[in-house]
This record gives structure tokens, sequence and C-alpha cells, in this order.
């Protein structure tokens, strides 16, 4: 007995795979901005001169970057009702996918900061520049566009990660892909194609990450 | 809330040890694979190229776990029946063939083009050219992030919980629904997953700085 391919399902709950992918870029836009922005606060920790919060935001770091998604996950969502915290399937997956992309990119972000020579904040403050100003044109621009690509590949993988909050039901293409696997038992078609899809996403995030580089970091830079 | 006794960490010991021989096969089938994409890429075959770069693309496109799925499911759709075991340590090592193929065609082609092409003026053979000088100088380079890879795989196992396969995550997620502690089991199963990966991490971070220090010889 051979088995019959059959990807009707497919061309059947296609406008609900579209809508999936739509779920995952979106769950994936709002944790790479709030991963961004953490990580932005995390690395200015590390450099401060408060020595009393560089423990924490290292440890932060090392445990998130050394344990699986699915077990951070599985904490959020099933761990934290122990001690009365409930959260959403949406909330935890946002939340999840927030902190573990903080913590890479903090790690990204720190290296890249530390490549800026002294001297160019020296510089930035004898021109008369608050501080804040040296931060912000000076050092942080600088080390986001020399980390730009380590970056980027670290948010598509973070987009590629986000398929693992299926496992909370959290809707996203994944959860799409089980549902629909649920209601025809065609596993192989839907997630053949579902990975396929993946592939597209992120190769279209690839090419708006491009994009973005050279509208917001190409040289010269007047501003 | 029930007790966490010795059947539960007897399991959860049970799961650690699948974790650890999942990883292991991994690595050890990718470590194959890998080297194998890695020549691949850097041939000067035109469709060998390709094909190569097309499986890492591939791999490194898609997530882990709809990688599992496939091979889950299509292994079974072609008339294979084979155990869960089988189909995520085949999904292991096609998925590290592509990641360590990548990271080590990049090794091979930082080393300076001016070693292959002296070695081929002395009339050193592609065999010998590759084992001898190119590898073993390309594997010191890509030594941090290989270990770093190595972390991404041990992590990668828990996915084939999801498809059932009884290993360290899956065993947690058994003794978590026996006992009604979810919090308390998944933090022992995260502190296991930590102190499994993260001597690895520090051990990649220093080969870093080591060889961040020294010049490859041009």
């Amino acid at each position: 007995m051979t088995y019959q391919f059959d990807f009707s399902v497919i061309s059947d709950n296609a406008w609900a795979l579209f809508i999936g992918c739509l779920q995952t870029l979106q769950l994936t836009a709002v944790a790479m901005v709030g991963a961004l922005a953490l990580a932005v606060l995390l690395s200015m920790g590390l450099r401060s001169r408060h020595t009393a919060l560089h423990l924490p935001i290292v440890a932060f770091v090392e445990v998130v970057r050394n344990t699986p998604f699915l077990v951070q996950i599985f904490i959020l969502f099933f761990g934290l009702p122990v001690i009365g915290v409930r959260l959403s399937p949406a909330v935890a997956a946002a939340l999840a996918l927030t902190l573990n992309g903080a913590a890479y990119a903090t790690e990204i972000i720190r290296g890249g900061l530390e490549s800026i020579a002294k001297g160019q904040t020296e510089a930035g403050l004898a021109l008369g520049l608050r501080p804040i100003q040296v931060f912000r044109h000076v050092v942080l621009k600088p080390a986001l566009r020399a980390i730009y690509p380590s970056l980027v590949s670290q948010f598509i993988f973070l987009m590629l990660t986000s398929s693992i909050v299926s496992s909370i039901s959290a809707n996203e293409l994944t959860h799409v892909a089980a549902v629909l696997e649920g209601r025809t038992f065609r596993s192989f078609e839907i997630y053949f194609v579902v990975a396929g899809l993946y592939l597209v996403m992120s190769a279209l995030l690839s090419a708006i990450f491009a994009l973005t580089y050279r509208v917001y970091f190409a040289y010269p830079t007047a501003r | 809330m029930e007790h966490l006794g010795t059947p539960e960490l007897l399991l959860l010991a049970n799961g650690i040890k699948w974790t650890v021989l999942l990883t292991l096969i991994g690595f050890a089938g990718g470590g194959v694979g890998g080297l194998l994409v890695a020549l691949a890429r850097a041939s000067h075959i035109g469709w060998l190229k390709v094909a190569a770069a097309g499986f890492i693309e591939i791999f490194r496109g898609t997530p882990l776990l709809l990688q599992l799925f496939v091979v889950y499911y299509g292994l079974s759709v072609l008339g294979f029946s084979l155990s869960a075991l089988t189909s995520v340590a085949i999904c292991m090592t096609l998925n590290a063939s592509a990641f360590l193929g990548e990271i080590w065609r990049g090794a091979i082609q930082a080393l300076p083009q001016g070693q292959t092409e002296a070695a081929r003026a002395l009339g050193i053979h592609y065999r010998s050219r590759m084992l001898d000088i190119v590898l073993p100088q390309a594997m010191k380079l890509s030594l941090p992030a290989t270990v770093g890879f190595l972390v991404q795989l041990l992590k990668g196992t828990s996915l084939a919980s999801i498809v059932g396969f009884a290993e360290l995550m899956r065993t947690g997620a058994i003794v978590s629904n026996a006992t009604f502690n979810p919090l308390l089991v998944y933090s022992i199963v995260a502190v296991v997953y930590f102190v499994m990966c993260w001597p690895l991490s520090l051990y990649g971070r220093r080969m870093e700085k080591r060889l961040a220090g020294a010049p490859v010889a041009g």
C-alpha cells in the first residue's frame, strides 16, 4: 500500500495559513522590538558604574542562553501559576520570546559597544555633548552598525524559535498547522508546506533587514 | 501537591541519559555530515556548491521543530516505520550537518588563500592538502563556533519531547503532571540543562579569547 499525497488540505486552508504567517510575523516583531529595547538597557547596565547591576544582568543572560526555550516558556506558562501569576498563552509567548531575544541581543550589543574606542567617547564629551548624547550618537549607533549582521541573524532565529510557542497553544503559524493536522490527519503535507512558509518568511526578513541597513546605517551619515 | 521522590528523580535521570545520547548522536552524525557539506560548499564544482548551499539554507531557514515534524511524518509516509528515537536522531544529524557545514565552510574560506596555492604549487593533492593543511587549521579556527553550536544542539534536543521522545524535557513533563508542581519540576529541568550547557559555553568563550590573540600564519 502506498501513501497518496493530498495537498488539497493546503489550498482549502490557504487563508488560515496566511493568517498564521501574519501572526508569526506580528509576534516576532513585538518580541524583536521589546528584545532590542531591553538589550540596550541591559548592556548600558553592564557598562554602568553601579557594579551591583552587573551580576543580575550577567546571570540573566547566562541562564537564558544556556537553557532551552521550551523550558523557559513552560516555566512562564505552567510554572508561574503555582505562585499565583497566570499569563495568557499570547502574553506568555510574547514575554518568553522577548526575554530570550534580549539575552542573546545583550551579549551581541555588549560586544559591539566594547569595540568602540574610548577616545570616541572622550572626544564627544570634549565637544560638549551630554553623556546620553554621546552614548546615543557616538557609541550606540556605530556599535549597532558593526554588529548589525549578527543581530539580524539572531532575530531571524527568534522568528524560527517562535514556532515553539505552539506548544502552549499560542496563536501563530505552527499552531495553525497543528490544528489543521488534528482535523485532517494530513501531517506530512501540512508540516512540509509550513516549513516552506517559514523558509519564505526567513528570506523576507533578510530582505527587509538589508533594506533597513541601507536606509538607516549606510554611510555617509548626515544626521 | 505530591512529593517529589526517588522514582521521579530516577525518571529524570533516565531523561538526562537520553538527552546526552541524542546530543552525542547528533554531534557525531553532524560532524561527518558537516565535514562533507563544508567541503562541498568550499569546492570548485558548481552543482556541488549549489546543492550544499541549498541544503544549508533549508535547514538554517526553517524551525528545528518543523524539521522534526517533517522527518517524523515524512519517513512514515515513505513507508519506514521508525521509532521516535531513530527519526529524531536522523533529524538532529541533518540539522547539525547544515549548521556545522556552514561554520566549517566559513573557517576553510577564512584561511589565507596562499596556503592552498602554495600546497598546489608543491604538487600536494586535494586529499592531503585538506587533511594535512587546511582542515587542521580550520578546525582550530572554528572551535568556539563549533562549541557554541554544540550548546544549541543540546538545547534543541528538548524539542524531541514534542514528538513524544522521552528525553529530559519529556520526563520533566511526565513528572510535572504526576506531582502537580510544574514550577519546581521545570526549574529542576532548567538547572540540569544549565549545568550541562554553561561549562561548554564558558569553554567556547575561553577558546575564542585565546584565538583572538593568536594570528593565523599567512
